[in-house]
């Protein structure tokens, strides 16, 4: 009820500051945001954070995005960019698109079909090594199904599939798929990215400041409004905070605001605007199912029966999580499961204390008791937000007679003793780029991918998430993610603890901010935003 | 004299030789390298492009041989690349240092302005309200920490006034810059003047205690006299060795207030360069401040000198 009520104030909120027709838009100014952490990189295609997609993706343009305009990205919201056309052959295998003409790169070199070939070369690994545009690829799965990239014209180019993949489209509107210059070198892509976006990167000084300026040249006519955003990289966040109080940045970084400090920034700041929305980023189980004591299926299904995920949400977000399966339930989420449904799957039951009575049933059938209780480490990165939901675990596993030890790893070996099995039990963070099926579940429970740390491996799940890829009525679809979604439930494959929510404020006189409601990482192109002052 | 500078030299030689040996294999047994930590960052950990990361940046060589370049290439004045940004670590770090050095002189320029002084009434006058008073605020600058501290200033300075003393601009004049870093510098230097103050005063209570002291009063020298000219100067000695550690320590300081106040110094700079395993950031930074340390140590043994004309160097 909180969660929808934050949500509707926050919509109203939006709507009026965006919305609004007696507003005439403003040229000019600096945007002055605050940003939580060092970029790794400046380019997108080689990361996975917020932290590069939030500065960066103003610089780029893509050849589709979903339209800035709506607060849900979804298939049917998506708009042209650098493309100004698209279309399929009857198979769906083929999908050409018209490009823009006259548009030119920020160093002015024109941009042609050639970038938009050399960009998704790269991502599947037919890119021209020398020119080494990307030396890591993190969603090389997106693309598995891309057999080749063909220019047509300098205007035209097509993408050909192995088989029909409506959701593919999705995927080219993510903050994540940019068209990157086929003669900037990887190493400047990094530093000083050279993109046809409405912002020029002016300068990235590392864990300092990143620095963008308007594109006089850009090729929407009108945009951007703003001169300059200027971000101030700022680790502490009581300092981030307070600056945002003493009007030292216009804005904070996106979902920086947690529900407690949300109540001193209305206290410091009562004008300040506000928005609350879940980020699709999940805190999630890892379970070695390989290896003891994990490899027996009903001990990972104890283990799911055990979970009170209200309890996870009430201590980590004052009850504002959202619970849901593999997919961001709705009415944020487009192909979560509904909420009665939801009930009816291992891990979500709404009687937890006779869930637990099961477990507690089939841990005595295994063995275990309240004098022999199953020891195990629960392994998780060393950081508060990661830490936090290991230790609620630990506690809640009691109940079932798990004694878990808390293992901090340092967050820099993380992913390499997760690959390497060096775990029995794991608690993880997962962001999803785009709110599609394809991207969630081929990055991470298809048997094949690289990000399916649990290397969960269910032939039967892998052909339902290839046949729901090609499905292309949206409801028959629907319907098979929710099959999938139980199965995966059912299978104690990264059993889900929680939708983490959180707020993004801003000053008043920041108009044109429309919050992406389904993913984070999207929806970044400040082109439509303007200061009224 | 000569012979004493000549083998102080070679000492600082071999100790920065033994500093660079020391900082460059302990780096390497930290666990997790910048490959693992970009692939890290990514969400993956393909090991080919994790070879192909560890291959460009040379570090699948001889371990020696990566030694030897370094070290090779620091006598040269070339510092090597910085991993993470893929610039000079030289354009990376030279920029910070001048913000850093201003902020820490600013700090042990303040804590001995006000550590010694204080720690002189404190003692002439022992166990007065004043010198309770002195010794209450100095105990709190060592119980206080300097994170803490900060916030508290910070959080005192939006709700009072309405605007935040960070960092958040380059400063356009010099005068713009004092006014800036001067609150994180008395943040960092509350600590120190602390300490300065405490040992400046049990300093002083032992030399005000002296016979020569005494004789000094029964010739009919003043009080100020006898308190500044005669005492004060041999209570110093042990201050200036305090000082003297107190400045290597500062480095330690900066790290929380650079971070709180978000000043872009070196400080919080190598912090993030250790997190991200970023070796030639860390190598160098390193080797500076231990070149800072090294001379600093050396500038406290020449001021013993100059305060006690008894202390000699023997060649």
């Amino acid at each position: 009820m909180r969660i929808c009520l934050a949500l509707v104030a926050g919509s109203l909120a939006a709507a009026v500051s965006v919305a609004s027709p007696a507003f005439a838009q403003k040229q000019g100014g600096t945007l002055r945001i605050s940003h939580r952490d060092n970029p790794p990189s400046a380019s997108i295609h080689e990361e996975s954070t917020i932290s590069v997609n939030q500065p960066f993706m103003a610089v780029f343009n893509n050849l589709v995005f979903f339209d800035p305009n709506e607060k849900v990205n979804s298939p049917d919201k998506i708009v042209p960019d650098l493309a100004e056309s698209w279309s399929w052959n009857p198979e769906l295998t083929k999908l050409t698109f018209k490009l823009r003409q006259g548009v030119k790169w920020h160093d002015g070199k024109p941009f042609s079909a050639k970038d938009v070939k050399c960009t998704w070369d790269a991502l599947i690994g037919k890119g021209d090594e020398k020119a080494d545009i990307i030396r890591k690829n993190p969603r090389k799965v997106w693309y598995d199904n891309l057999k080749e990239v063909t220019v047509g014209s300098d205007t035209e180019v097509t993408f050909t599939l192995g088989r029909p993949q409506p959701s593919f489209l999705s995927m080219l509107a993510a903050g994540y798929s940019p068209v990157y210059s086929c003669h900037v070198p990887g190493r400047d892509m990094r530093s000083k990215p050279i993109g046809t976006g409405p912002f020029k990167v002016a300068d990235f000084k590392r864990n300092e400041a990143i620095k963008l300026v308007r594109n006089p040249d850009y090729w929407k006519k009108g945009r951007p409004y703003l001169d300059v955003i200027d971000w101030k990289i700022v680790p502490n966040r009581s300092t981030r905070m307070l600056g945002f109080e003493a009007g030292e940045f216009d804005m904070t970084f996106d979902s920086d605001v947690t529900f407690p400090l949300l109540k001193d920034i209305k206290a410091q700041k009562p004008d300040a605007v506000c928005e609350s929305r879940p980020t699709n980023v999940s805190s999630n189980i890892l379970i070695n199912r390989d290896a003891p004591p994990f490899d027996k299926p009903e001990l990972r299904k104890a283990l799911v029966m055990a979970l009170d995920n209200k309890v996870f949400a009430d201590i980590l977000s004052q009850g504002n999580d959202l619970d849901g399966a593999a997919m961001l339930p709705p009415p944020a989420g487009v192909w979560g499961m509904p909420k009665d449904m939801l009930a009816t799957i291992p891990g979500h039951a709404t009687d937890v204390e006779k869930s637990r009575a099961e477990a507690r049933k089939i841990m005595e059938g295994l063995g275990y008791n309240k004098d022999n209780p199953l020891k195990v480490k629960v392994s998780t990165r060393n950081i508060a937000i990661y830490r936090d939901p290991a230790v609620l675990l630990i506690d809640q596993l009691k109940q079932i007679y798990i004694e878990g030890e808390l293992e901090p790893i340092d967050t820099t070996v993380w992913y390499t003793k997760i690959q390497g099995k060096k775990y029995t039990l794991g608690m993880n963070l997962t962001g999803v780029g785009v709110d599609d099926p394809d991207v969630n579940f081929y990055e991470n429970f298809f048997s094949k991918s690289d990000r399916n740390y649990t290397a969960y491996n269910n032939p039967e799940v892998d052909k339902m998430i290839d046949q729901q890829s090609a499905e292309q009525d949206r409801e028959k679809r629907k319907k098979l993610v929710w099959e999938i979604e139980k199965k995966l439930a059912e299978d104690g494959a990264r059993p889900i603890i929680g939708y983490n929510v959180a707020n993004t404020c801003w000053d008043p006189k920041v108009k044109g901010v429309i919050l992406q409601h389904n993913s984070i990482y999207n929806g970044w192109r400040f082109e439509d935003v303007w200061l009224d002052k | 004299m000569g012979a004493y500078l000549t083998r102080r030299f070679l000492l600082m030689i071999l100790t920065l030789f033994g500093m660079s040996v020391l900082i460059f294999v302990m780096l390497r047994l930290v666990p997790g390298n910048i490959a693992d930590i970009l692939v890290d960052a990514a969400g993956i950990a393909d090991p080919k492009e994790k070879a192909k990361i560890i291959h460009e940046l040379g570090l699948d060589r001889p371990i020696i041989e990566q030694y030897g370049q370094w070290i090779g290439g620091l006598a040269r004045g070339d510092l090597g690349f910085a991993y993470v940004s893929e610039r000079p670590a030289l354009e990376e770090i030279a920029p910070r240092i001048p913000i850093s050095a201003k902020l820490a002189g600013m700090a042990l320029l303040l804590s001995v302005l006000i550590g010694v002084p204080f720690g002189v009434i404190s003692a002439v006058r022992q166990n007065t309200a004043l010198d309770y008073f002195l010794r209450v605020i100095s105990l709190s600058g060592l119980s206080l920490p300097s994170f803490w501290l900060g916030l508290l200033v910070l959080m005192a300075s939006v709700h009072w006034f309405g605007t935040i003393p960070i960092y958040s601009n380059e400063p356009r004049s010099f005068l713009q810059e004092v006014g800036l870093l001067s609150i994180p510098a008395a943040v960092v230097g509350f600590r120190s003047s602390a300490l300065v103050m405490r040992l400046t005063r049990s300093s002083m209570l032992e030399v005000l205690r002296q016979d020569y002291i005494r004789t000094a009063r029964s010739k009919g020298a003043s009080q100020t006299s006898v308190n500044y000219d005669h005492a004060l100067r041999n209570a110093l000695l042990p201050v200036v060795t305090i000082i003297g550690i107190e400045a290597a320590f500062l480095v330690g300081g900066l790290i929380v207030t650079e971070t709180v106040f978000n000043i872009p110094g070196v400080a919080r700079f190598l912090v993030e360069a250790i997190l991200w395993r970023d070796y030639p950031i860390v190598q160098n930074l390193v080797m500076l401040i231990a070149f800072v340390v090294v001379m600093v140590n050396f500038l406290v043994d020449m001021a013993y000198m100059a305060l006690d004309p008894r202390i000699k160097y023997a060649d």
